[in-house]
């Protein structure tokens, strides 16, 4: 694979796609975007099986450099958590275009269009290893994203799609300003360079709040997460599963490439921040979701919450709280993602997001309800599926950094259970109180062949997670490496007892007992 | 003393002058029926006076004792100023043909404007300086007020003649404070005078050449004229308006202030700072509330000018790199836009210049609905358009020069003016179609939004041609 070019492949090939949908008419736009993405996954896999794990191997692979912008250059290259996205991202989009195939049909080819240049600029942001290349893919991202929410979404959608831009596009700009400081400092756009340059443990704290603007707000982290429901709620099917999937998965990989290696000391220093906000984001939106008459709201609630799990084991400062982060947003990219498509189906039949005109699903859908019950059981977090893995090692990683983030994080995973179960129980279980819903034909083969996989890499993440933790090892470990110095103190540790004199009493006993004689 | 390598430095000027007169003669006896010749001859002028800027710059940079300066910096924002008017003659000859009035003293009158604009950027004295720019603003009254039997036409031109004179007063009053306490028109003069520190009179001929300059540019707070003159002016004019002056103006306010009050840069530093923010500021709140496509553009540029002058701000050769990259590519966002709007016609070929009559573009006309988002995302600053890296370059400047409040405000308020562009997009992609346009068959027109709209898009591309051209264009000043 030396020298072959196919990070720039696999976001030319989209974007050829894109164009060619703006000329066609809707079917072949469809099939179109589908070869387009399909290739990209062929693309991927190949990326994946030609990533070299060994230890040995270079921490950047498959770098590509071209000086093309004057002062920022086409600078690609991935390392293993590049890699573990990008696949997640190749992987899911062919999903969202098959759930988007009857579901959308005015403008369809702009809507592939829109599509497929979104997961140009996801890919781009994944590969960037210029700063500034960085900054355009993950601001251009908000361009096809506001026309497809704005588009093709639900009745409140122009409000949704300027909530969506406004509130993401201020996080993002002061990460600009910041950024323009970082390169004058080390007078480098180089990504891997800047993650090894010490800034100044002053000025990064202002950099890390920069920076924290935008990604808690792409992430998103309470109280900043607003935009995230209405986004969700207005958005088409395969929207709110890019959304979920992948476009979340911007903050938190921006956390892990930026905030923690460039800037470890302040990192160290404002961790209770993040924790703190973590800790509310768990129990309050939790909650929230828990009284959610929307299906789609309360699974974008959950989404918050269980992207505080990963922030928290993010800044847990050590292997397992880092390795499980990524294994959350893996896994939370595959169930939340089968989850909204789960939603899509039943809304496709009937057209509301209302738990209450559903009910007893699983009689007249059983296929639906199977795999229904399967991602619901996979968010809650049940051994064998994918997000007790990555939760159950970032909250090891969290007790060891402090045992009451720890503590409250884990409660999220009860709550997480009650709504999840609580809303399976109301669409699935129960009696058809709905005539209409309980007219509902089960799963086409469409949509099984869309559902299918999802559940098989959900099991395949939760039996044998190794397959997806070997390519990330290095580079976390090289990542904990670089905060040892900063980490702070864990408050869970086993130490060492006082040794007291234990006999003493006993001697004094005896000696008293020897008395008495 | 006039000499050959003087007149060879201003041969773009030479070209222009008798062109123009040239020009003149041929409508003065030929009439208006050959219109459309003397609108072609007009670009082939500007063209030809594009050419001879080479010439121009070899046999410079000071020309006429100082009076005249053709160095790299003139000759990037002649360039600039040539490639926007003859866009603006090319534009308007379908829209004057449509609604009537056509007539060959516009492309004659863009001509003498360009000449007075050329010998703005030139300058390298304040009595060129003031005769550069009465020599623009003269042509400019006249052309906001061509279509003599449209009220609001007259009624821009009488505006922007009484309001524009006010500012010319005022810059002249600067002027003369400037002269009276260093004892020279000239810029190196005053230059000189001010490095033994300033004197209080000074400083109020400062703050008056300011005032009036920003008056030209149309930074708050000496903006009030833009929307009324660019709503009512016919909108090539407008076009016209908000390029190619801009450049000059801008180009002439960077020159006074590096070369002729460099020594005082702590002095214009605070206003321009002052005048950039309230400028971003106002130029995105007020647009906020426009119905009229016009009026919400003028808005838009109050608001880029203000982003134009944070590259001035930092006050460093980057900066002002950055300003005049700003600058090529405001100019062809502008230019675009226009073009987008002079397609909004009703069947009778009757201008409209309402937002709400975008409703649904994206459905009857794709291509236009889309070069129209274009130029608005571009504006309003997202990557990957080109809009996006004019603004990264002047907070990188501002930036560099530890200007970061300035940035962080700058850069905030930005995500204001992103709101009213925005609203625009939605106007176009989410709403359902309202008004149908007639169909455009200019190819031209098309032809010209294109390539506005293919620049903005790979615009990136050229990043290194521009690079070199600003930084070689800032350098002549330093």
């Amino acid at each position: 694979m030396d020298g072959f070019p196919i990070l720039t492949l696999m976001m030319a090939v989209p974007m050829a796609g894109a164009i060619a949908c703006l000329f066609t008419n809707a079917n072949t736009a469809r099939w179109i975007a589908l070869l387009a993405t399909l290739v990209d996954l062929v693309l991927g896999i190949i990326l994946w099986i030609n990533f070299d794990q060994s230890a040995s191997a270079p921490q950047w692979q498959f770098q590509e450099y071209a000086p093309l912008f004057g002062r920022f250059a086409w600078a690609l290259g991935i390392d293993g958590i590049a890699l573990m996205l990008i696949v997640l991202t190749v992987f899911l989009m062919p999903i969202c275009i098959g759930a988007s195939w009857q579901a959308i049909e005015k403008r369809v080819g702009e809507y592939m269009a829109a599509f497929l240049l979104m997961e140009v600029l996801m890919i781009g942001v994944f590969t960037a290893q210029d700063i500034y290349l960085f900054y355009v893919m993950f601001e251009a991202g908000l361009i096809p994203m506001y026309l497809i929410i704005g588009i093709w979404g639900g009745a409140d959608r122009i409000y949704a799609s300027y909530k969506f831009f406004l509130y993401t596009l201020l996080g993002s700009v002061l990460m600009l300003i910041a950024m323009m400081w970082m390169v004058h400092e080390a007078g480098t756009t180089d990504i891997p360079t800047l993650m090894a340059y010490n800034f100044d443990p002053h000025v990064q704290t202002w950099l890390w709040l920069a920076f924290f603007a935008s990604f808690a707000v792409k992430m998103p982290m309470w109280p900043v997460h607003t935009w995230l429901p209405d986004a969700h709620v207005q958005a088409p099917t395969a929207g709110s599963v890019i959304l979920a999937g992948v476009l979340l998965k911007m903050g938190g990989y921006g956390f892990i490439r930026f905030s923690l290696p460039m800037f470890p000391e302040a990192s160290a220093q404002l961790a209770w921040l993040v924790w703190g906000l973590s800790m509310v984001a768990v129990v309050y939106t939790s909650l929230v979701a828990l009284v959610q008459n929307d299906m789609k709201k309360l699974i974008a609630y959950s989404s918050v919450a269980h992207m505080a799990i990963v922030t928290a084991g993010l800044f847990a400062f050590n292997q397992p709280g880092i390795e499980g982060a990524m294994m959350v947003m893996l896994g939370h990219g595959l169930v939340s993602g089968a989850l909204f498509l789960c939603v899509g189906v039943i809304y496709d039949r009937l057209h509301t997001r209302e738990i209450t005109r559903y009910g007893g699903l699983s009689i007249n859908m059983p296929k639906y309800a199977v795999l229904f019950l399967f991602f619901t059981m996979a968010s809650v977090g049940l051994p064998g599926t994918s997000n007790f893995v990555g939760e159950f090692l970032a909250l090891m990683g969290i007790y060891q950094a402090s045992s009451w983030v720890a503590l409250v994080a884990t409660t999220g995973i009860i709550l997480g259970a009650a709504y999840m179960l609580y809303l399976y129980r109301r669409v699935c279980y129960g009696d058809q109180v709905n005539a209409d819903a309980a007219a509902m034909p089960d799963l086409s083969a469409r949509e099984m062949l869309l559902l299918a996989p999802i559940a098989a890499a959900v099991l395949w993440m939760g039996v044998y997670p190794e397959s997806f933790l070997a390519p990330m090892r290095a580079d976390i470990t090289a990542l904990e490496a670089r905060l040892v110095q900063a980490a702070p103190k864990g408050d869970a540790h086993v130490t060492a007892g006082k040794p007291a004199p234990a006999h003493d009493e006993h001697h004094a006993k005896v000696e008293a007992h020897g008395e008495a004689h | 003393m006039i000499d050959a390598a003087s007149l060879l430095a201003v041969l773009p000027e030479l070209v222009l002058t008798i062109g123009g007169l040239v020009l003149l003669m041929i409508a003065a006896y030929a009439g208006d029926k050959v219109t459309p010749v003397i609108n072609w001859l007009a670009v082939a002028t500007l063209a030809v006076a594009g050419w001879t800027l080479c010439t121009s710059m070899a046999h410079g940079p000071d020309a006429f004792d100082g009076l005249y300066r053709a160095d790299a910096f003139s000759t990037y924002a002649k360039a600039l100023i040539y490639i926007a008017a003859a866009a603006s003659i090319i534009l308007a000859q379908r829209y004057f043909q449509l609604a009537g009035g056509h007539r060959a003293e516009y492309p004659i009158l863009i001509l003498f404007a360009a000449v007075g604009m050329g010998m703005m950027v030139s300058a390298g004295d304040m009595l060129t300086l003031y005769v550069g720019l009465e020599m623009n603003s003269l042509a400019a009254y006249v052309l906001a007020s061509f279509m003599k039997q449209d009220e609001r036409s007259s009624e821009a031109g009488l505006k922007y003649f009484v309001l524009g004179s006010l500012a010319s007063g005022m810059l002249l009053y600067g002027i003369s404070l400037l002269y009276g306490f260093s004892g020279t028109t000239s810029f190196t003069g005053i230059a000189v005078a001010l490095e033994d520190g300033m004197s209080n009179g000074m400083l109020f001929g400062l703050v008056f050449v300011l005032s009036g300059l920003a008056f030209k540019i149309s930074a708050v707070p000496f903006h009030m004229w833009t929307p009324d003159v660019y709503e009512g002016a016919p909108t090539p004019v407008t076009a016209f308006f908000a390029s190619a002056p801009k450049v000059a103006a801008l180009g002439l306010t960077i020159r006074v202030a590096i070369e002729a009050l460099g020594p005082a840069g702590m002095a214009w530093q605070q206003i321009v700072i002052f005048v950039a923010l309230a400028s971003i500021l106002l130029g995105a709140v007020a647009a906020i509330g426009q119905t009229n496509i016009k009026r919400l553009l003028a808005y838009s540029s109050i608001n880029n000018i203000g982003f134009a002058l944070v590259g001035l701000a930092a006050g460093t050769p980057a900066g002002v790199a950055a300003t005049m990259s700003y600058l090529a590519i405001y100019t062809v966002m502008t230019i675009g836009s226009f073009v987008c709007v002079l397609q909004m016609r009703d069947a009778d070929g009757q201008p409209i210049e309402t937002i709400a009559s975008l409703s649904g573009l994206s459905q009857t006309r794709k291509g236009l609905a889309a070069c129209f988002a274009i130029f608005m995302f571009s504006l309003a600053g997202i990557p990957p358009l080109f809009g996006f890296w004019a603004k990264f370059l002047v907070f990188d400047a501002a930036v560099a020069s530890g200007l970061t409040g300035l940035a962080v405000f700058g850069i905030a308020a930005s995500v204001i003016g992103a709101f009213y562009y925005l609203k625009i997009i939605k106007t176009i992609y989410f709403d359902e179609p309202t008004t149908e346009y007639a169909r455009g068959t200019s190819l031209i027109e098309t032809g010209i939004m294109t390539v506005c709209a293919a620049i903005i898009v790979l615009g990136y591309l050229l990043n290194p041609v521009l690079d070199t051209a600003s930084a070689a264009a800032a350098a002549a000043l330093f």
